[in-house]
């Protein structure tokens, strides 16, 4: 237990001191958060928006003039049928579609309200949020404006319809998917150098002549990582909680449970490769290459794995971040109980010891 | 009781296509300083790795300690201590800190054994928390040592210890060793430079994975079958030719400021004279001159 602890100590020295290491383990989480939260959901501008103005009245043809004169926008006001619309959405050729019904301006001035609708292709979320409000606010905006002289309010009612997509579901989507990403990315790189290094620096040698376990060093090799990994679960959460509103729905402790399993999953996988490469750079770009592909192919966080061939639906199954991405969506958004992620964590312990048992089983006692 | 003894020891290399040791015998003495000596390349790391089990050997055996180094491999790294050729310790830990997570791993602490490495390092403590990545290469090599000897092992292996070390360096090195010899503890140790076989009780002269010769540095200097003379002249180039293409030499080779000879036997200080002086070159010093190791290292080489 004293060699396992000072084996510990010596493996924390070196994640400590070695600055760089730490900048990558600490600061990938909070860039990633940050990127895919905030960066890739930045102004959206002139996104092409089709107007069918049933209307072309008074109204209809002011609220277009300041749709129009708003950056945001590259207005297309061709007239076409619903059908027409739909298959320019279905092209991608346009974002969005405002649609005044005919009546617009009499609704407004004789019942004091009027209705118009705004179809937004959702299957990007988070473009499709904006969009959705730069018009209200340009609609409000411009009600408040006519309701200045008025001693009747007027109300114009926007009925945002979001095609494709109806629950915006990327918004949710990242949070478990950079998850998944960066405990992936930073436990298996990390630890895929740890003893490859050992041997590159020749201290494997010395430490092959001397009473060692090999389990003791893959064990003592895991341990920080793993602790410095739940920090970075602990960073993520708070950021999603805090800076994204995104609270966890289910058990918390079931998730912190669940990321400890996949973060050591990933840990194994990491030593795994330690073992079976000879130089950290060999090391470094396979958990890079390897990793970082698969898993953001794979886990279903950019690309749904349901809409992939049959071949590469199977080729996901290997991938311990599709599973965890499951888990921590299931848990962390619909807030659902052990009891609907039992198949996954079973699959990621499986994972766990057969990577465990593979390492032990090629830890060479003697140099190639 | 023998401390190591090697029997037809042989490894190869590339399926067969280097033999980097070839039939390699020798036996070592409990509380020996026993010495390999030989160039780069010559085999000695091998062999030193095979002691120390961890490569194996294709062909012959070997026992460390009355251990075989490929059945009993896990009792052998117990009980010695190994120093590789290239630093090995940990560069960002702290020489404190390399020494204790060394004693860790042998199962002792560093009070244990302190009196066995207290010589060495009073001499590097000043400096005991400064990282071993930042120290110069003798306090390398001494904190390598107190490292390799924490556990009191019974056998040493220090492979090349003093290369890219410093003359002084070098020499405080070797007096550390002869102290440990006293300690009753069995050293084997390998090194380039000729100059240091001298300190050793036997060596072996090693080249291309072959024994040479094996005897006390004494009786191989003794075994030197000529006359060895030492020669001098300006310009050294001419000299050099000379003596060469001179028909009675047997070796001649540049060594330091002189240069080195052997003749067949009958010849002696007279005949050469007098042939260099039918070569134009007539100031020449010559003088008989006792041989050291690297004579007869090259001597062994040439026949």
């Amino acid at each position: 237990m004293k060699q396992f602890l000072t084996f510990v100590r010596k493996e924390f020295a070196h994640v400590l001191r070695d600055r760089k290491t730490l900048l990558i383990l600490f600061g990938m989480p909070v860039v990633q958060i940050l990127i895919f939260g905030f960066a890739l959901t930045s102004e959206v501008k002139n996104s092409r928006v089709l107007i069918v103005d049933n209307a072309n009245d008074a109204a209809s043809q002011q609220l277009l003039t300041k749709i129009e004169a708003s950056q945001y926008f590259e207005v297309d006001r061709s007239v076409m049928s619903p059908l027409q619309m739909e298959a320019a959405f279905r092209e991608g050729e346009i974002k969005m579609a405002i649609v005044f019904p005919a009546n617009f301006n009499e609704d407004l001035l004789h019942q004091n309200q009027a209705h118009v609708q705004i179809v937004t292709d959702a299957s990007d979320p988070n473009t499709a949020t904006s969009l959705t409000n730069y018009v209200s606010s340009i609609i409000q905006d411009y009600q408040a404006s006519l309701n200045q002289t008025l001693s009747v309010p007027l109300r114009i009612l926007p009925e945002t319809r979001f095609i494709y997509n109806p629950q915006l579901k990327g918004v949710y989507n990242y949070v478990p998917g950079v998850m998944a990403l960066v405990l992936m990315l930073v436990c298996v790189m990390m630890t895929a150098v740890s003893i490859v290094r050992e041997k590159e620096t020749g201290t494997m040698e010395v430490l092959l002549v001397s009473p060692f376990k090999p389990v003791l060093v893959i064990l003592s090799k895991a341990v920080p990582y793993l602790i410095l990994s739940l920090v970075n679960v602990g960073t993520i959460l708070l950021m999603s909680i805090f800076v994204l509103d995104l609270p966890v729905a289910g058990n918390l402790l079931l998730l912190l449970a669940e990321s400890t399993l996949f973060i050591i999953t990933c840990l194994t996988l990491g030593i795994f490769i330690s073992i079976k490469t000879s130089s950290q750079q060999v090391a470094m770009l396979i958990s890079l290459m390897g990793m970082l592909l698969p898993t953001m192919l794979f886990s279903g966080f950019m690309f749904p794995i349901e809409n992939m061939p049959v071949p590469l639906q199977i080729i996901s199954n290997i991938v311990p971040s599709k599973w965890y991405y499951l888990i921590v969506k299931a848990v962390m958004i619909k807030g659902l109980g052990f009891s609907a992620i039992w198949k996954e964590t079973l699959i990621l312990a499986g994972m766990t010891l057969f990577l465990f048992v593979i390492s032990l089983k090629n830890f060479k006692i003697r140099l190639a | 009781m023998e401390a190591v003894v090697v029997n037809a020891l042989s490894k190869t290399y590339g399926q067969g296509a280097t033999r980097a040791v070839d039939n390699v015998s020798f036996a070592v003495s409990k509380g020996e300083l026993f010495g390999l000596i030989g160039p780069d390349g010559a085999g000695k790391t091998s062999i030193f790795r095979m002691l120390t089990t961890v490569l194996l050997p294709d062909g012959g055996s070997a026992a460390v300690d009355g251990l075989d180094i490929v059945k009993d491999y896990k009792e052998i790294r117990n009980r010695v201590g190994y120093m590789p050729g290239k630093f090995s310790l940990y560069p960002d830990l702290s020489i404190e800190e390399n020494l204790n997570f060394f004693a860790t791993v042998f199962n002792t602490t560093v009070e244990e054994n302190y009196d066995l490495i207290k010589d060495i390092y009073v001499q590097i403590e000043p400096f005991k928390k400064r990282r071993a990545g930042k120290l110069s290469g003798g306090m390398k090599q001494k904190l390598a040592l107190c490292c390799a000897l924490i556990h009191k092992p019974s056998v040493l292996f220090l492979d090349e210890p003093t290369t890219g070390v410093d003359p002084v360096s070098r020499k405080e090195f070797w007096e550390m060793l002869r102290r440990l010899k006293e300690q009753n503890i069995t050293i084997v140790v390998s090194t380039p430079y000729m100059d240091e076989a001298t300190l050793c009780d036997r060596i072996a002269l090693i080249q291309n994975g072959k024994i040479l010769s094996i005897d006390t540095p004494a009786n191989v200097v003794a075994s030197y079958p000529d006359t060895l003379y030492a020669l001098r002249s300006e310009p050294m180039f001419a000299l050099l030719q000379a003596v060469e293409h001179y028909p009675h030499t047997r070796n001649s080779y540049a060594f330091g400021e002189y240069m080195h000879a052997s003749f067949t036997d009958g010849v002696g200080e007279d005949e050469v004279k007098n042939y260099l002086r039918e070569q134009g070159i007539a100031a020449v010093e010559m003088k008989k001159t006792t041989p050291t190791i690297e004579d007869c290292f090259i001597n062994k080489l040439k026949n």
